[in-house]
């Protein structure tokens, strides 16, 4: 579905992406994990179409997408829910909501929105509230549903359990499962290696720019490269 | 006598508002000043002039002249001035302000050339019209310039809070980058944007020529210094803040020249700042918050 072939990024003169490779099939979840400073977001970004890679190619469902802006990927079915959330403060819960299907022409809008409140309740409570004066958990849900009311076929999150309470990171990957049971495809960024493995069908590792490893995510789990560095020793 | 003066202030200070309006929906966008937009604001009244006295056609033919001229001149200012310095790699955040005083250099001496430098009368029969409500004069030209003042106002109150276009224009104004990954073609919100501020300065302009009866030239600077006044009075990017502050301009202005000294007319302006950034530096409508200041 997706084919990212060798993408070479730079900020200013930084490289910050190596000949980065990977592949997204359909209805899969594929994981992206590695440290801080790892290329993971500017990888998402340049998928997503925030930055231009300078050589390389992005294919998506054999169409080559590279150089394509975000609100031209996104008509084509790729949304990015960015790191740090990327809520619209000053627009109401509501309104981030009608912004998710901003591209959206079809008379559905309105059902699935009220669709996706009945789904987070708490959306539909605080539906007037600004989007700026909810708390972590619940700007990331509001995120996750925004971005899917473009009805995306192919969803890029980049961590989504970033600073969240433990009890919170775990309904958060109980979206994604029921992300991916709904048929939509997902790559996931995450600094929590061990829970997305679990969620995750397949999983790359970067370092420094470049993937290092990348395997069946149940493989990934006990490779010992992977334990080690990410997973921590007590954890397997 | 003085609901005479409440009603000239009013009269000035809605035209104030509508280029307050001007200059904050693209500050609330793009984050810089557009000083070229005072200009773009004097073009409109001479175009106002050019229509009604000189070719001597009928005012609502003025009006759609000057938004005319305006959203063209608004669209090269955005692709000649401002989108090239947009998202360079070492372009200082100062440069596109720069810019914009750059053409509004240009348009002050165009305008210079091509109109002289002296005052034109804006002449139609419109403006002689007044009623005598009990011992009040009033115009019907100030009638005219509220009505269209505030529908203006509301219009665009409705267009950012309820259209899709103008939620776009919002998310933009908020991040430039959440937006474009929700959909948004943030280029064509921008050049809308400042089309769009500047077909209401054309508009402010002709409703000047109309209510002072005189353009020339320079007033587009001093127009631009107060409108720029006008939106860190009521808060930088905020509509509610540019029509209260340019209201409230007006108003002030108004009562210094009725029951003051008329040589202090354009300190009200600055000396209004100065109070009102004292007791509230973030601007009357502002939000006291740093994500509100871009």
């Amino acid at each position: 579905m997706l084919k990212v072939t060798d993408i070479e990024t730079f900020y200013g003169k930084i490289q910050a992406l190596k000949r980065v490779s990977l592949e997204v099939e359909q209805g899969q979840v594929v994981t992206l994990l590695g440290a801080n400073g790892a290329g993971k977001t500017t990888t998402m970004k340049t998928i997503s179409g925030l930055l231009k890679p300078k050589h390389g190619t992005v294919e998506f469902l054999g169409e080559n997408i590279t150089g394509l802006r975000p609100d031209q990927l996104l008509r084509k079915g790729i949304a990015l829910v960015p790191e740090g959330r990327a809520i619209l403060s000053s627009m109401t819960v509501m309104e981030n909501l009608e912004m998710g299907a901003y591209h959206r022409n079809d008379k559905e809008i309105k059902r699935d929105i009220e669709e996706v409140m009945s789904q987070f309740p708490i959306l539909k409570e605080r539906k007037e509230q600004l989007g700026g004066t909810l708390s972590g958990g619940q700007q990331q849900m509001l995120a996750i549903a925004r971005a899917l009311l473009s009805k995306p076929k192919l969803l890029l999150l980049d961590e989504p359990s970033m600073g969240l309470a433990p009890l919170i990171v775990a309904d958060i990957f109980k979206m994604i499962r029921e992300i991916k049971e709904n048929g939509t495809t997902v790559l996931l960024v995450e600094q929590n290696a061990k829970q997305a493995l679990k969620v995750a069908d397949y999983g790359y590792v970067m370092e420094t720019g470049k993937v290092i490893i990348n395997g069946e995510a149940k493989s990934l789990l006990e490779d010992s490269r992977v334990v080690e560095a990410y997973l921590g020793k007590k954890s397997s | 006598m003085l609901l005479e003066q409440i009603i000239n202030g009013i009269t000035l200070g809605s035209i104030y508002a509508i280029v307050a309006l001007g200059f904050t929906l693209v500050f609330g966008v793009l984050g810089i000043i557009n000083m070229a937009h005072g200009e773009i604001f004097m073009i409109g009244a001479f175009i106002g002039v050019l229509i009604t006295s000189v070719l001597g056609l009928p005012l609502w033919i003025a009006f759609i002249a000057a938004i005319g001229v305006t959203v063209i001149l608004g669209y090269m200012l955005e692709r000649i001035a401002l989108r090239p310095l947009r998202g360079k790699q070492g372009v200082s955040h100062l440069a596109p302000l720069i810019s914009t005083i750059g053409v509004s250099i240009l348009l002050e001496n165009l305008s210079h050339h091509i109109f002289g430098a002296g005052n034109h009368p804006f002449r139609h029969s419109f403006a002689q019209i007044q009623f005598q409500i009990g011992s009040i004069t009033v115009y019907l030209v100030q009638i005219l310039i509220f009505v269209i003042s505030i529908t203006l106002m509301v219009v665009l109150s409705y267009w950012l809070s309820k259209t899709k276009a103008g939620k776009a224009l919002r998310a933009t104004a908020e991040n430039l980058e959440t937006a474009s990954l929700l959909g948004v073609n943030t280029k064509r919100t921008i050049t809308t944007t400042v089309i769009l501020a500047s077909a209401l300065g054309g508009i402010a302009g002709i409703l000047v020529g109309m209510a002072f009866n005189s353009v020339n030239p320079q007033m587009g600077l001093s127009m631009g210094l107060k409108g720029l006044a006008i939106i860190i009075l009521g808060g930088m990017g905020n509509v509610k803040g540019a029509m209260a502050g340019g209201l409230l301009l007006g108003l002030a202005e108004t009562m210094i020249v009725a029951y003051g000294d008329s040589g202090y007319r354009d300190a009200v302006a600055f000396i209004t700042i100065i109070f009102i950034l004292l007791l509230r530096p973030q601007g009357i409508f502002g939000k006291n918050t740093a994500e509100a200041g871009r």
